[in-house]
């Protein structure tokens, strides 16, 4: 039995949208689950019917051998990390950490033993004497975790806690969330629908699209082995290039060239998918590209440019690589590394 | 430093405006150290007499009305206790109220908000018979409770709490539900403190809309005990001179300035707590 463990959970609200719908997943004791997807796809829904703050429509969940339907988020022992943060704007530091200690009936002495423990794995024990309206954005994001962490919760449940920092913020509290999760190993699940953030923070990843999980697994899997043209355009920075194109007894025709014994029986029309960095540059390759402008991010260069009828196909290379706007680029796909969906369904068929 | 001219008119507009509000309330003081008769003869006083000690002295220790034997210190009193009472149950009735109304969504919350909106058109004075009748036959004329309870219930009060709390973002319940407080928790640990420079307003408010009720006191109560200041305005120190009631003018005035006296301590006392909000945004 998994730590965490949904079964057919299904959300509709009262105005009659169907948010989430018949969803099933296990999350395991002290795994780090990120659930990304684009805005309005039933995450924060799903994360909330975990929390108790939504009714469950239909389906259960089960935490830690509990059903935990109809228990009260007071009593389900989880934690929250809000985008917003929701500190206590009248309490000041300490005391927003010890808020949920006192409520338990928790001794004076361990709220302080544990408050100020938790204070210094976030240092900002500097802080507890002051208000919530007296620290700074990343400060703030600190307390937030704080006021999760010294509860010692089943289960740590972010609502996107890192879209209000700026890029720079983002990346080392990032960096420190995923430090902390390993270091106090507590169960979590992240909302995020930055695929960076996902990418890199989690142990396994749910892509979610339309309240349904399109595909769940380690997020190299899902980079290497996308299930769907959704999934592979999400996952992945640079976006994946696609192009529109015919399968027929194996043999793939595209804008202007040819794929030979692709690994599938399917015959029709297909979408084409090829990621940037899946490409090198050959003398007499497949593609032909013009390009159009080049973006130089130091360590890479990204190649924006035009083939046939296919405009902004993205190449990436190595920033030593010194490509000029106007030039043409043959380029080869490595190591069949591209990907063929039906272009009905978005299925991946190869 | 530069003081540029419209900050001298506006300080001569504010100016003028202190002495506006100040003048009548000195000119009742200085009055009130004359004797009765030099006000009859020469009208209000600018400068101070001697009779401050003998007519303060009176004014609170005289037994007076038809029985004489009601003191304006008892009256202060009472008026007190009323105002108090008022002011204490309609701040808590009302945020209690608001609170279930903006909290919990029962069914019809919004029909019922604008019932309790809606009596906001029945002063007390438009239902005096009906509600006079209620507390007769709940045997509660000549009583503190009876005094009160008729003006316990606040639309404006319970109005303003439901407008500030719809401000407060649902996140915070959330997270404090996670934390384990449950609703009432939630009141007394958030809403309470977050709306507390709101709870002084309406507290004074309340206070002095307690304090100068006229009409509800005078009907309900007949025997002297319960008297309010506001009532002994009118009644006391006068006196009859060939059937003729003559008012005691001196007396009154000191009279007038000692009634004063609760609802500037009230809003002496809580004026900190609305500085404290003005200085400090805490949401
Ligand atoms: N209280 C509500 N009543 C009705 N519909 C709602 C409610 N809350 C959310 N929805 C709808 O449910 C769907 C999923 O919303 P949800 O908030 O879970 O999206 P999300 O994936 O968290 O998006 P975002 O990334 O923008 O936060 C959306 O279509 C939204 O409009
Ligand atoms: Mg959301």
């Amino acid at each position: 039995m998994s730590f965490l463990e949904l079964n057919k959970v299904t959300k509709i609200y009262p105005n009659g949208t169907k948010a989430v719908h018949e969803t099933s997943m296990n999350v395991e004791n002290g795994e780090f689950m990120v659930f990304v997807g684009p805005s309005g796809c039933g995450k924060s829904t799903l994360l909330r019917m975990i929390a108790g703050l939504e009714d469950i429509t239909e389906g259960y969940i089960n935490l830690d051998g509990i059903l935990i339907n109809k228990v009260d988020p007071s009593e389900r022992d989880v934690a929250m990390v809000f985008q917003n943060y929701a500190l206590y704007p009248h309490m000041n530091v300490y005391n927003n950490l010890a808020y949920g200690l006192k409520n338990r009936g928790i001794s004076k002495e361990d709220i302080e033993k544990k408050v100020n423990e938790a204070a210094k794995l976030l240092q900002i024990s500097e802080y507890l004497q002051r208000k919530p309206s007296m620290l700074s954005g990343g400060q703030r994001q600190r307390v937030a975790m704080g006021r999760a962490i010294v509860r010692n919760p089943k289960i740590f449940l972010f609502d996107e806690p890192l879209s209000n920092l700026d890029a720079k913020l983002r990346i080392q509290m990032r960096l420190e969330i995923k430090k902390l999760q390993q270091k106090v190993g507590v169960t979590s699940i992240f909302v995020t629908h930055d695929q960076v953030e996902a990418m890199t923070l989690a142990d396994r990843l749910a892509v979610i699209n339309n309240g349904l999980i399109e595909q769940l697994g380690t997020p190299i899997e899902i980079y290497n082995n996308p299930k769907s043209m959704f999934v592979a355009g999400f996952i992945g920075s640079p976006q994946m290039n696609f192009l529109e194109g015919e399968l027929k007894n194996k043999t793939l025709t595209s804008e202007g060239f040819e794929i030979n014994n692709v690994t599938s029986d399917f015959n029709g029309p297909v979408i084409l998918g090829i990621r940037p960095e899946h490409m090198s540059q050959t003398d007499k390759g497949l593609i032909n590209l013009s390009v159009d402008l080049v973006e130089q991010l130091g360590s890479d260069n990204l190649i924006y440019g035009e083939i046939k009828n296919k405009k902004d196909f993205c190449f990436r290379c190595p920033g030593s690589q010194i490509i000029k706007k106007g030039s043409k680029l043959s380029l080869n796909i490595n190591d069949n590394n591209y990907y063929v969906f039906d272009k009905s369904n978005g299925n991946r068929v190869n | 430093m530069k003081i540029k001219l419209s900050q001298i008119l506006a300080h001569i507009v504010l100016i003028l405006g202190v002495l506006l509000m100040v003048i009548p309330i000195w000119l009742s003081f200085a009055s009130s150290t004359h004797d009765t008769v030099t006000i009859l003869k020469e009208g209000m006083k600018f400068g101070l007499g001697d009779q401050l000690t003998r007519n303060y002295n009176e004014v609170l220790n005289e037994k007076g009305g038809w029985s004489e034997e009601v003191t304006a210190a008892k009256m202060f009193i009472n008026s007190f206790i009323m105002a108090l009472g008022i002011a204490t149950l309609k701040v808590i009735i009302s945020a209690m109220s608001a609170y279930a109304l903006v909290y919990f969504r029962f069914k019809f919350a919004v029909p019922i908000f604008w019932l309790i909106f809606i009596t906001l058109l029945v002063p007390l004075e438009v239902r005096i018979f009906p509600s006079y009748k209620i507390v007769s036959d709940l045997g509660l004329t000549n009583s503190y409770t009876g005094l009160v309870l008729p003006l316990v219930a606040s639309a404006t009060a319970t109005f303003f709490f439901r407008q500030f709390y719809k401000t407060i973002p649902d996140e915070l319940l959330e997270s404090a539900k996670l934390d384990g407080a449950n609703s009432w928790r939630f009141f007394i640990d958030f809403l309470v403190p977050l709306s507390k420079t709101m709870i002084a307003a309406m507290f004074i408010f309340m206070f002095v809309y307690g304090y100068s009720q006229y009409l509800w006191p005078l009907i309900m109560t007949t025997s002297e005990e319960y008297w309010t200041v506001v009532m002994g305005m009118k009644i006391i120190f006068t006196e009859s001179y060939e059937g003729v009631a003559l008012p005691r003018t001196a007396e009154r005035f000191a009279y007038i300035i000692l009634s004063m006296i609760p609802p500037v301590l009230v809003v002496v006392f809580l004026q900190k707590w609305f500085i404290k909000g003005l200085i400090q945004t805490e949401k």
